[in-house]
């Protein structure tokens, strides 16, 4: 079977939730996120960065236990910030100068779904940091919508175990701009290959890259 | 046993290096830095901090902008904010604070052991139990 047949074609059905929480925060099943966490496994100390809000437990369950060192860069706060000054121009820029982490001193990288609120010029210059902040064989979680929803949120995704995670909607200034290809994802991860992919019932793809040695 | 509790006001403006041996509140703005090793030092709902903070364990209600490090624990209230690196065996971060910077949560004298992780499980609560909070004098 070839990459992009494993990688997961477009649909539009409705999100599909296994299980809804006290606080109504669905909750849905993960299939790349225990490969992630393997990968961390297999270092010692491994360094995490989180490009998301910080989630107390998510800190608590990396750190705790898996013994992460983890770097928070809420990048969804940055976008955020430029979207409400009017100043999206300077959003690539912004971001070749946003990461202090040394080349190849990050283990993994979790992504989210970042990617799919930013416009071509600013994720092709997010990718490329990711890429040079990445270690050889490092691991890189994105997820990607196969259709542009309506409603204008963002998601902090909140571990509940390695296979399920919580999805909890905050309000946002910015919608995801057009759902993108599997080719092009891949094409803007230039140094990256695709290691699993996996197509969810809610249609979120979710694409587990690895840096390639 | 009463505990010692020194409160730092809200008008109160300090710059250089505080060291303590009891429990300490700061409602006031503190730039410089904070030495409490074996005390719990509370960043209250007004207090703003620039500075280097060692304690035993932290808890943050105000503002911090600097490196924190605890032996016990750092735990980040709603609405409490820190910008700068965190170091401690224990950290909680409530929904609504605000964070920026890294967490390491390896523990101080395990070296040489293995540190080989568990395996993945349920994390811990968003935040961890309610500690007391010091009563300002």
């Amino acid at each position: 079977m070839g990459l992009l047949d494993r990688l997961a074609p477009r649909r539009d059905a409705e999100p599909a939730p296994i299980a809804a929480t006290a606080a109504d925060d669905p909750v849905f099943a993960t299939k790349a996120l225990r490969k992630f966490l393997t990968s961390l496994t297999s270092r010692e100390a491994p360094v995490l960065l989180d490009l998301g809000p910080v989630v107390g437990s998510n800190v608590g369950f990396f750190g705790e236990t898996l013994g992460c060192k983890i770097f928070v860069e809420d990048i969804y706060a940055d976008l955020e910030r430029h979207v409400r000054e009017g100043t999206l121009d300077a959003f690539p820029e912004f971001l070749r100068k946003r990461f202090p982490q040394a080349d190849g001193s990050v283990d993994g990288i979790l992504c989210w779904d970042l990617i799919d609120y930013l416009d071509r010029a600013s994720a092709q210059a997010l990718a490329a940091e990711l890429v040079r902040v990445l270690r050889a064989d490092g691991a890189l979680l994105g997820f990607f919508a196969t259709a542009q929803p309506k409603e204008v949120r963002y998601t902090k995704y909140i571990i509940v175990d390695e296979v399920n995670l919580k999805h909890r909607t905050y309000p946002s200034s910015r919608a995801r701009q057009a759902a993108l290809l599997n080719r092009d994802i891949i094409r803007m991860f230039t140094g990256l290959r695709v290691s699993d992919s996996f197509l969810l019932q809610n249609n979120l793809r979710e694409i587990l890259f690895r840096k390639t040695v | 046993m009463e505990k010692d509790i020194v409160n730092i006001g809200k008008s109160v403006v300090i710059k250089g290096e505080l060291n303590g041996s009891e429990d300490l509140t700061i409602e006031g703005h503190v730039e410089g830095t904070i030495q409490l090793k074996e005390h719990v030092l509370t960043i209250g709902p007004n207090g703003k901090i620039k500075a280097q903070v060692f304690a035993k364990s932290v808890i943050v209600l105000g503002e911090v902008t600097g490196n924190v490090t605890a032996s016990d624990k750092v735990d980040i209230r709603d609405n409490g904010s820190v910008d700068g690196d965190i170091i401690s065996p224990r950290v909680a971060i409530a929904e609504g604070a605000h964070f920026r910077g890294s967490v390491d949560m390896q523990r101080k004298g395990t070296a040489g052991q293995s540190t080989a992780p568990k395996p993945a499980a349920a994390p811990q609560a968003a935040t961890a139990q309610p500690q007391p909070q010091p009563a300002a004098r």
